[in-house]
């Protein structure tokens, strides 16, 4: 690694700003390409929802109102275990992907009615190739011998999944790195101008040289995107999560709210406020977070909880991704999501391809930042 | 119990003798002892094993931070043994891998 200094900047064919999950998945496409990538990311203090997320490799329900969207969550999930395995065998890390399938789980009748019809919409949308099924509560009761009486069915999808994300982040990471990757933590990303062909990002630790450049820094794309003639217009939205004491296995598959890892931590999530920047936690969300997975799983009931944490999602108005290259500025890509831990496959895998050749099977056009201004 | 513990008690005040049972043990330990002190006192090593890999464990921060100190207390798993006063009569177990939910305590199903 080189010294910054203040006359010099180091160089790389791409630089990316951000190395949460998102970012670290299109680093290690990119090296792929034979590419030198560099990632410019901030300290601990951060904000960073890769750290602090739900695991889910989710498909059901994805892209209710948008097929695209639809189509590239179950392109992700199909491509997940080729680059599960990929990470294991390069890194010896295991990131605990299961998709064996999914519940979601509803405690009313109206609740259960309307994803049943969500769900079935989608299939009609995807003209008839969208696997689920509404499970009533005996019906639940084979798949989770545990489950309250209170449950009134849940909705199956045998493409849902799951995985360690604490584990994912380290995994690319560490491939990352040993492919020669550099990860900058060098502070906040300030300025990035363009002189000629190429982009000078200023840090406030050095100054970068590169010709490629993704903004991947979640929230921070915000302020980073208009540098470069793009928008993304983000906002914060908090979900508080819940991690219980290790207990024997007695979840066989994940569902929308309680799942147990690999080790028998239970996790159980999660809200969605709309409080701004405060990354903390509240006792009475927490008390009703809990209260709802003891409805669903009674046996939590003296089951201890060691842990919580809020964290925020990065959100668009609309829920979807911002996947666009700037036109004012060749060479500059936005890349923005919810649900970076579903969309990691395909993120290294077609994205990142994107990025490298500027040509792509991806509907990317209903991606652009433009639908918010329409 | 073979192992001899390495702890010898500093000369302080005086308090109420309890006796507990560490594994069927019984061990004399002071009122205001934790149960993680009479498991180090009783030499129970390790104390737990952990569920990720049934590494052996045993009592460490002893200030309730690090979970090492997991031991089974008249007959509820997973309690951390630094935090919770010794009572005359306790009996301390060994835990051994993650906690089973069935089948335990007024609320366990099977
Ligand atoms: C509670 C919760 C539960 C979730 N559950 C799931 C789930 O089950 N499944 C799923 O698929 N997704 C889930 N998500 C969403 C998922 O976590 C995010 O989509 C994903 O982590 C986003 O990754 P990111 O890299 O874009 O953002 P981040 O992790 O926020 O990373 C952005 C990075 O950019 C850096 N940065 C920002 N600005 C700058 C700057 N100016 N200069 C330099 N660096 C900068 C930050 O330091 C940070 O490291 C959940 C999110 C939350 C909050
Ligand atoms: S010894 Fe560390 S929590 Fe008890």
């Amino acid at each position: 690694m080189t010294q910054a200094t203040t006359s010099g900047s180091r160089t790389a064919d791409v630089c990316l700003v951000g190395g949460g999950l998102v970012g670290m998945a299109i680093a290690l496409g990119l090296q792929r390409h034979g590419l030198k990538v560099a990632v410019l990311d901030e300290g601990d203090i951060a904000l960073r929802a890769s750290r602090g997320n739900f695991g889910l490799v989710w498909v059901q329900g994805k892209g209710d109102t948008l097929p695209e969207y639809a189509q590239i969550t179950r392109r992700s999930a199909r491509l997940w275990p080729d680059l599960a395995r990929r990470l294991r065998e390069t890194t010896g890390i295991d990131v605990q992907l299961e998709q064996r399938g999914g519940l979601y789980l509803c405690l009313t009748e109206e609740e259960l009615q309307a994803r049943t019809r969500m769900l079935t919409r989608m299939r009609d949308a995807a003209g008839g190739d969208y696997p689920f099924e509404t499970l009533d509560l005996a019906q639940v009761r084979d798949y989770f011998p545990d489950i309250g009486d209170e449950v009134a069915g849940a909705t199956w999808c045998p493409e849902d999944g799951h995985l360690n994300p604490l584990l994912l982040l380290r995994a690319l990471t560490e491939h990352f790195r040993a492919q020669g990757g550099v990860i900058d933590n060098g502070g906040r990303v300030q300025d990035i101008d363009r002189q000629g062909e190429a982009f000078r990002i200023t840090t406030p630790a050095g100054v970068w040289s590169c010709a490629k450049l993704v903004l991947a820094a979640g929230l921070g794309n915000r302020e980073l995107a208009p540098q470069v003639g793009l928008s993304a217009p983000v906002f914060p939205n908090r979900g508080q999560v819940l991690i219980a004491e290790r207990v024997h296995h007695f979840l066989d598959y994940p569902t929308g709210h309680v799942r147990q890892t690999g080790e028998g931590t239970v996790q159980i999530g999660d809200s969605k406020e709309d409080v701004g920047f405060d990354s903390g936690t509240t006792t009475d969300v927490m008390a009703q977070i809990a209260h709802r997975a003891v409805r669903l799983f009674p046996l939590l009931r003296d089951v201890k909880m060691v842990r919580a944490w809020g964290a925020l999602r990065v959100m668009t108005p609309d829920g979807y991704p911002i996947y666009e290259a700037s036109r004012e500025c060749p060479g500059a890509y936005l890349v923005t999501c919810h649900s970076g831990v579903t969309l990691g496959a395909l993120h290294e895998g077609p994205l990142a391809d994107w990025i490298a050749r500027d040509e792509t099977d991806l509907p990317l056009e209903v991606f652009h930042a433009q639908r918010f201004s329409l | 119990m073979p192992n001899v513990s390495a702890f010898e008690r500093l000369p302080c005040r005086p308090q109420a003798k309890v006796t507990v049972f560490v594994e069927d043990d019984p061990v004399e330990m002071q009122a205001h002892d934790s149960a993680a002190a009479a498991v180090l006192a009783a030499g129970l090593l390790p104390s737990r094993t952990t569920p990720a890999d049934e590494s052996p464990r045993a009592p460490y921060c002893l200030m309730g931070v690090c979970f090492e100190c997991l031991v089974e207390i008249d007959g509820t798993p997973n309690q951390q043994g630094c935090m919770i006063a010794v009572r005359d009569g306790m009996r301390i177990r060994r835990q051994c891998g993650a906690r089973d939910m069935h089948g335990e305590g007024p609320h366990g199903d099977a």
